[in-house]
């Protein structure tokens, strides 16, 4: 019953996510902000709305935003939370894992690509392009993680990561730790890959995919994007704060606070950076993976 | 003890894949010199207790890679008005990719040739190997002379690496002879730029062999 808790949290609580990020910045701002809960107002407002379809589009369009909620809410089930172990678990689990975000990045970019627009299939192409450039980094992280704790699913790397890791293997952990972030704020459209608040063309990735979606499918992709950061920013805090307790709540409280530390965290590093220029980003997402791959290197030897 | 050395050459991998990746020279120069300070501080790692003579060392190591090296540099830079960017002849993302790949072939090197003593096991040799090669690669891919003497330090420097963690007791005439060298080596190619430049308005060594007319 235990392992129900995660997803209950995470269907929960993900949009909070982007309520704390943007208190952030507007902090960081001078501004008063939004309120904390914007994001849940928002999901009511567009789930209430009608919906209209163009008529050049075909189911493909429409299957984008469900599968753009359900592959996440499964990748949700595979990641351990605070000590509670996962829903699902088997050997092999971290490669759907990364996967399942590939069939999400799949189906949005072919619901873009449906729609015929020049526009949306320039956001496509981009999108495929860094995703091509985060996919290594995030398998090499992964990889590097299992190799430390001897372990092939999520639920058994997770769990068996101990501060003590931390002691005897510092290096090759912060590296992962480096590789994964940037996988973090890539896969996520953060600042230093796009921006999620611009409508300008030149900068757009993610935003210029769903523009054609309207009222329900949008609002799912917005819960889609915040169980994604909610699912990515799982692993992370698992990595950085790997504290296990015998009772439940502990573990628990410990990481929401890594998860709310985490969203604080991006909203510092967009307040504090300017966007990249779009000639730039490979060469961070290549910086990625070159930290992954040498974390493995590092635990190889 | 030792897991303070990894760390210092994990920052020693980490500044050379940014050298590789780097597209201005000054900033080239800044990497080389936290590498040369970071380097500096091994012998102080590395050794067991702290003496006089490992003191001087260090203190000799950090100013002469950290603070006089990038000013000689950057004089050179100033003084023949050398542009920017690097021009290399092999992309940037490139670069970082053989840098990983030879990285991969020194971990792989290292592994074939045991070390005796008590750094056996640590990352030394692997990071050495690896300085020597991309120093190498630097000085082979980069169009201007003065990559290729920041090359020529980092090949000095792998084997700094090497000789501080492996052999701890370096004879400290031959550490100061080593290090002269190179102060005279940077020292004479600083000049070299100056007259390469002054000569045929340019620093580009591969056409240095075209004659001017």
């Amino acid at each position: 019953m235990n392992s129900l808790i995660h997803p209950l949290l995470a269907l929960l609580l993900a949009p909070l996510l982007l309520g704390i990020i943007n208190r952030t910045k507007a902090l960081f701002a001078g501004r008063t902000g939004q309120p904390l809960l914007q994001a849940y107002f928002d999901l009511a407002k567009l789930l209430r709305k009608g919906a209209v379809y163009s008529e050049t589009t075909t189911w493909v369009f429409r299957a984008g935003p469900i599968v753009g909620v359900a592959a996440p809410v499964v990748a949700i089930a595979l990641i351990p939370f605070g000590g509670i172990p996962a829903l699902l678990n088997f050997p092999g689990d971290l490669i759907l894992f990364a996967y399942l975000f590939g069939l999400m990045r799949f189906m949005t970019v072919a619901a873009a690509l449906d729609t015929g627009s020049a526009f949306e299939g320039m956001g496509a192409s981009r999108e495929v392009q860094f995703s091509a450039l985060a996919e290594p980094a995030l398998l090499l992280g992964l990889a590097a993680l299992a190799r430390l704790t001897g372990d092939l699913s999520l639920s058994g790397i997770l769990g068996s990561l101990t501060p003590q890791d931390w002691a005897h293997a510092a290096p090759a952990l912060a590296l992962v730790t480096a590789g994964l972030l940037v996988v973090y704020l890539a896969e996520n459209s953060r600042i230093p890959v796009d921006d999620p608040n611009t409508h300008l063309e030149l900068t757009m990735i993610h935003e210029v995919m769903v523009l054609d979606h309207g009222g329900p499918d949008f609002g799912l992709i917005l819960y889609g994007a915040s169980l994604k950061l909610w699912a990515l920013g799982a692993i992370l805090t698992g990595v950085v704060l790997p504290f296990h307790d015998e009772r439940l709540w502990p573990g628990i409280v410990i990481a929401l606070g890594g998860m709310f530390g985490l969203a604080v965290f991006v909203g510092v590093v967009e307040s504090s950076m300017a966007r990249l220029r779009l000639l730039r980003v490979p060469q961070l997402l290549v910086a990625a993976m070159v930290l992954s791959a040498l974390a493995l290197v590092l635990l190889m030897r | 003890m030792s897991s303070w050395i990894d760390g210092v050459m994990v920052v020693l991998i980490l500044t050379n894949l940014a050298l590789l990746g780097t597209s201005r020279i000054t900033v080239c120069i800044r990497i080389i010199a936290l590498q040369g300070v970071v380097l500096g501080t091994l012998p102080m790692l590395a050794g067991e207790e702290v003496t006089l003579r490992l003191a001087l060392l260090t203190t000799a190591t950090v100013l002469l890679k950290g603070v006089v090296f990038p000013w000689l540099l950057l004089r050179a830079m100033r003084k023949a008005e050398i542009q920017r960017e690097v021009e290399p002849y092999v992309g940037y993302i490139l670069s970082v990719m053989v840098g990983l790949l030879s990285l991969g072939g020194s971990v792989w090197l290292a592994q074939g040739l045991p070390l005796p003593g008590p750094m056996a096991g640590t990352l030394a040799l692997p990071v050495a190997l690896f300085m020597i090669f991309v120093g190498l690669f630097t000085i082979c891919s980069r169009r201007k002379a003065i990559s290729q003497i920041l090359g020529y330090i980092v090949v000095e420097n792998g084997m700094y690496a090497f000789g501080a963690v492996i052999l701890d007791e370096v004879p400290t005439l031959v550490e100061l002879g080593v290090l002269l060298d190179v102060f005279v080596a940077v020292f004479v190619m600083g000049v070299a730029i100056y007259h390469i430049r002054r000569e045929f308005d340019h620093m580009d060594v591969d056409q240095l062999d075209t004659l001017k007319g």
